[in-house]
């Protein structure tokens, strides 16, 4: 499965202008504030509409302007991570993490099954019936992971999923998630603005500045 | 010296709307309370108020809350001017309210032929009742849910987009729930607008035992003609209500800022 884009997009100070070809596996994409890295990310997964361009996972078209194709963000099987993990406060950490499953009609027995086996996964089982603004960051970080997992999405997309966490507890959590992400079946990519992400991710990286990329 | 002249102030206004209301109680015996709400008339009035304030908090939910998410979420010209127009009814008299859906729905007004028609005659029914009610307390409700989707965290929505719901039941799962005390805050308010609704009913639903005469007008007629236990007696039920109302909508707000 790749993950391939030719997307333009207007943005207030440039035009975002980005192609790639991606395979699995972890893609870090690089670059300084405002140079289009969450626009990309949110291109892929359907939350904005680009001006021009294609993005296509394996044979599946998300997006063409050419034929005016456009699949909607529920309908794009594609995980986005956010930044500050955007974990659903009405809702425990069980229920976040099976929102996904949800949505998709998983029958209920099934469901919890799943969602069981994400909480072992990323071992924050005991927090089952949590409320997510009882979590500290670190933990929040592996619900939004598992909640974007658990649906076995074609793609993953993590918009920067360390910067919400303090310093000591990012160094730990970079290491798990490299862990996490080492095995991952389908393209993911990374956006980071940390140098130092790069040593822990080791895979491919692309550099967006002011929304033209660079490899 | 300045403290104590504050304190009087003070107390002078809150003596102004605690005594008249008290003295309301001074009034009737509750013998006399119960005999009262017994009256068909006292009856009559409790009824046609729970229904039609549970008809028009019916109608302003699902009229209003498309409206109030549109007015939040969606730009399109003249967005502001709708804004403006949905407020206005707070502030229009109601009896001018009255006399506008006469001309507009009456025997004689504009739709009034079209209306007959139809075999539908709205003046002067319990129809009308529900229309003038809901004239005057939707605005409260669209004001609340508006702005209560105006506030809602659109980062939250994305995120349950992006896990394969789509706009209506992320709507219903994710905007409802946490939007959900404002809304129930504004829903209180309406439907206290509506049963206290006096103006716009009497002239445009007329004052018909049964028919239009909700516990506000009961209270007015029954002043009128004389019978003053069974006007002191549904004073006292409104007042209850309003109590529990203030209570209502003061609990949601705290919990909400808890």
């Amino acid at each position: 499965m790749t993950l391939r884009f030719d997307v333009r997009k207007r943005l207030r100070e440039f035009t975002l202008d980005a192609a790639a070809d991606l395979p699995a596996g972890v893609t870090l994409l690089e670059g300084p504030s405002g140079a289009g890295k969450t626009t990309l990310l949110l291109l892929i997964a359907g939350l904005a509409v680009p001006d021009g361009g294609r993005i296509a996972l394996g044979e599946r078209v998300l997006a063409d302007a050419a034929t005016r194709t456009f699949v909607p963000p529920a309908a794009r099987n594609v995980a986005l991570v956010f930044q500050e993990y955007a974990l659903f406060p009405h809702l425990d950490v069980a229920a976040n993490v099976g929102y996904g499953l949800r949505a998709r009609s998983v029958p209920a027995a099934e469901r919890a099954l799943r969602v069981r086996r994400a909480l072992d996964r990323f071992e924050i089982a005991e927090l089952a019936g949590a409320r997510v603004n009882e979590l500290s960051g670190g933990q929040r970080q592996r619900v939004a992971l598992a909640r974007a997992l658990v649906v076995e999405p074609a793609a993953l997309l993590l918009d920067e999923p360390l910067a919400a966490l303090d310093p000591a507890t990012r160094d730990r959590v970079r290491g798990e998630l490299a862990a996490m992400l080492a095995d991952i079946g389908v393209p993911a990519v990374f956006v980071s603005h940390d140098p130092s992400d790069r040593a822990h991710f080791g895979a491919r990286t692309l550099r967006l500045e002011r929304g033209e990329l660079a490899r | 010296m300045l403290r104590a002249v504050v304190a009087f102030a003070a107390a002078v206004l809150v003596a102004f709307i605690v005594l008249p209301l008290a003295g309301l109680l001074a009034h009737i015996t509750p013998g006399g309370f119960a005999e009262a709400l017994r009256t068909p008339a006292a009856h009559h009035a409790l009824q046609l108020s729970a229904i039609t304030t549970t008809i028009t908090l019916t109608i302003t939910l699902l009229l209003g809350t498309p409206l109030a998410y549109v007015l939040a979420r969606a730009d399109f010209p003249g967005r502001r001017l709708v804004d403006a127009v949905a407020d206005l009814p707070i502030v229009v008299p109601p009896a001018v309210a009255g006399i506008a859906l006469l001309f507009a729905f009456g025997r004689n007004g504009t739709l009034g032929p079209l209306l007959h028609a139809f075999g539908v005659q709205l003046s002067f029914s319990t129809a009308a009742v529900v229309l003038a009610q809901t004239f005057v307390s939707a605005p409260f409700y669209v004001r609340a849910a508006r702005a209560a989707f105006a506030a809602g965290d659109r980062t939250l929505e994305a995120a349950s987009a992006t896990l394969g719901m789509g706009p209506l039941r992320t709507f219903a799962y994710i905007t409802v729930p946490l939007a959900a005390p404002a809304l129930l805050g504004g829903a209180v308010l309406t439907w206290a607008r509506a049963l206290g609704e006096f103006g716009a009913t009497i002239m445009f639903a007329g004052n018909l035992e049964g028919v239009s005469q909700t516990l506000p007008l009961a209270v007015y007629l029954n002043l009128e003609s004389g019978d003053l236990p069974i006007a002191t007696a549904l004073s006292i039920v409104l007042v209850a209500f309003s109590l529990f109302v203030v209570a209502a909508v003061r609990l949601t707000a705290e919990r909400e800022a808890a």
